[in-house]
């Protein structure tokens, strides 16, 4: 009954949305219309949850006074007062360029979060030095590719092969390399992926597999 | 010299942090200029913008979020810039958490300030919307319906342009500025054949080489990839931003980058010769 | 050289200089903004969730008497929460089911049409020169291209088929995708490279215009 049920859901919007896709009669429209509806309005719930969830994780590290407590209350007071300003900030105001979430959005989410990204530039290229190893020739032409795109796709590979016919400078290698063996690789990736995708879905919405209906049993 | 490279490969990795530092702070203030060459899918991007007709509705999705606003912004900027020139309304949305106030800022500062476009009767800001692919088809169906209200809480509906753009069939292009999921794939999947929906994309550079295969299949009309595609579109639309004064820092350290690959394995051919003695 | 007077990108480049601190070691200053980020990315996305997307989409409907059925996704949402409670969460399985059941046919057909059947059919390119039935030429250079192609999707296709040994004339069409991969992968490895180093030009030049008014961007 807990499995069965949701499993049958699972077939019942899948089928429809699956058949949605070539019959436009109401009789299949009419629901499909209504669960892409109904989707948008449940994955904005899961995704409070998942605050909910970091709300519960670190307020019991606080409250048992786990590792790191003092930077996880910091945590949690920073989650309440963004909270706190964005509802009284209100649906009208809230993201507009005057608003105090809107600022707090500005100095804290976008600075931070460009900022841990940033990080990786430092690590690509201190793995180039100690992890690039080039010990067979499929690692050989693994790095020729990426040499040939470095080069092809910044100004100095430009001038550095000026001198040379238009056809092996890098610019056009680069080029040639994205539309034919880049591409002829990537679209073999894709279909193989689609493949893929398309048998997961059939089991999903077939009932075959169940395993995503694994979790909640009560403890 | 092999000792020297043998033991050059026990180096603090820090050291070659500081290179990064130093390469890509020095081009940044005293700029080189170099010349750019345009690659043929960002003047595909440049042509299939100019062939649109005054009046014309494009659907803009900023699909992005902070992390990738240094490869993306410029995009979006110059995009709008170039729409503007052409005179097409824009009905604008961002299916990333992160995006609404980028996407806020652009359309504020290029189309109110520098071209004078009205709000809801040139643009409209949908704002951001939950749900990936499901809202890619509820606009198939009805924008209005998906989109209530925009991003300041005002009822779409009213809106003179929403009149106009009630789905994605009364949308003549789709300008799809992508970090990743959702993006441009997604759009390309859900929209393109069963809405019949002409797609240009502008994506990071991590995710271009997968869309070339989209581009070749006529899925896509035209490519940015990151931002040197950034760079290349801001020249084509005559613009000299953030893309193109960044290319001069992405040439030094492309080439240290590729000094580390070769220098690497040189010390680590050096370290098995000495092992082997 | 201008120093900003906003406090906010000061605060914002403070932050920027605490989460770059890690590269020399992992320190308190790069553990408070870490944590900080989290707070506020949690507390950003709840709020904007709420705002843009149940309270329109769900709630006002709702209690507007617009679309009475927007009820529903809203007790599916609701009930989510449930997987706080343990003997109860197995209620939140029928929220799952409605997420997943949609988003398997959504995926499905998206990926059939997009990343298979158009695919596919754009792989059939000409790989002789000819003049085509719409009047272009293939010249010897666009069909050698499109050879290439070819090879390279077949192959990689190929590679990728684990159901058989792949030995003999298998195994050297294997090797060929092998190759293709390799180059694919380089160029990737290129493409993210670059992207990378974008990223961190990007928040140089917040450093040096925005806060330091060093440069102009």
């Amino acid at each position: 009954m807990q499995r069965q049920i949701p499993l049958f859901l699972t077939s019942l919007v899948g089928l429809t949305m699956l058949l949605y896709y070539f019959i436009p009669h109401p009789l299949i429209a009419t629901p499909g219309h209504f669960f892409e509806d109904s989707v948008i309005i449940v994955v904005a719930f899961a995704i409070v949850l998942g605050s909910a969830n970091v709300l519960k994780i670190n307020g019991e590290a606080v409250l048992r006074r786990g590792k790191d407590w003092p930077y996880k209350a910091i945590l949690l007071l920073s989650m309440f007062l963004m909270i706190g300003i964005g509802l009284t900030d209100g649906p009208a105001r809230y993201l507009t360029p005057e608003s105090r979430f809107n600022w707090m959005y500005d100095t804290f989410y976008a600075s931070m979060q460009s900022s841990m990204f940033a990080l990786l530039a430092f690590f690509i290229a201190s793995a180039a030095f100690r992890a690039f190893r080039i010990r067979n020739v499929d690692a050989a032409l693994l790095a020729v590719a990426a040499v040939v795109v470095m080069l092809g796709r910044v100004p100095i590979g430009n001038l550095l092969s000026s001198g040379l016919p238009q056809s092996i400078q890098f610019p056009e290698m680069a080029n040639w390399l994205m539309e034919i063996p880049q591409n002829a690789a990537k679209r073999g990736i894709l279909v193989g992926a689609a493949l893929g995708v398309m048998s997961t879905g059939l089991r999903i919405i077939l009932g075959v597999e169940g395993s995503f209906m694994r979790g909640g049993e009560g403890r | 010299m092999i000792a020297f490279l043998a033991k050059l490969r026990e180096m603090d990795r820090r050291w070659i942090f500081l290179l990064v530092w130093i390469l890509v702070m020095i081009p940044l203030i005293f700029p080189l200029r170099l010349p750019l060459a345009v690659s043929p899918p960002v003047k595909q991007y440049y042509d299939e913008i100019e062939t649109l007709q005054e009046g014309d509705i494009v659907l803009l999705s900023a699909d992005f979020d902070p992390a990738s606003a240094p490869e993306l912004v410029p995009m979006l900027n110059a995009s709008l810039t170039q729409l503007a020139r052409r005179k097409v309304k824009i009905v604008a949305d961002c299916l990333w958490p992160g995006g609404p106030p980028l996407l806020e800022e652009g359309l504020r500062v290029v189309l109110e300030e520098e071209f004078g476009y009205v709000y809801g009767e040139d643009f409209v800001n949908l704002g951001f919307k939950e749900g990936r692919e499901a809202v890619m088809l509820s606009m198939g169906n009805s924008i209005p319906g998906t989109f209530p209200v925009d991003f300041r809480g005002r009822n779409v509906a009213d809106m003179p342009l929403m009149r106009r753009a009630q789905n994605l069939t009364s949308v003549t292009l789709l300008v799809n500025i992508s970090a990743g999921y959702p993006g441009t794939k997604e759009w390309v999947q859900q929209a393109s054949s069963r809405f019949n929906l002409r797609i240009i994309s502008g994506c990071t550079a991590v995710s271009a080489p997968e869309y070339y295969a989209y581009l070749q299949a006529e899925q896509l009309f035209g490519l940015l990839g990151g931002m040197a595609g950034a760079a290349e579109y801001e020249n084509l639309v005559g613009i000299s931003g953030p893309a193109t004064k960044g290319m001069d820092a992405q040439s030094s350290v492309h080439i240290f980058i590729i000094l580390c690959i070769a220098m690497g394995n040189l010390t680590f051919w050096a370290a098995r010769r000495q092992e082997q003695r | 050289m201008t120093l900003s007077t906003e406090w906010g990108v000061w605060i914002a480049a403070i932050l920027t200089l605490f989460i770059f601190s890690f590269l020399y070691k992992d320190n308190p200053l790069y553990k408070l903004a870490e944590h900080l980020f989290v707070g506020i990315s949690a507390g950003y996305y709840a709020v904007l969730q709420l705002w843009s997307v149940i309270w329109p989409n769900c709630v006002v409907p709702v209690v507007s008497g617009e679309d009475y059925w927007m009820v529903i996704p809203g007790v599916l949402g609701v009930l989510l929460f449930s997987r706080f409670v343990p003997p109860a969460a197995w209620v939140s399985r029928y929220s799952l089911a409605v997420i997943i059941g949609a988003f398997a046919g959504i995926k499905t057909t998206g990926h059939a049409q997009a990343d298979l059947v158009t695919q596919v059919q754009s792989t059939l390119l000409p790989i002789l020169p000819m003049t085509m039935g719409d009047g272009s030429i293939v010249t010897w250079p666009t069909a050698i291209n499109n050879f290439l192609f070819v090879l390279g999707l077949i192959t990689t296709l190929i590679f990728f088929f684990f159901s058989t040994e792949q030995k003999g004339g298998i195994k050297v069409a294997a090797r060929t995708g092998v190759w293709y991969l390799m180059v694919s992968f380089g160029a990737a490895y290129g493409f993210t490279v670059m992207a990378r180093i974008s990223l961190l030009i990007g928040r140089f030049q917040f450093l040096l215009d925005d806060w330091l008014g060093v440069v102009r961007f």
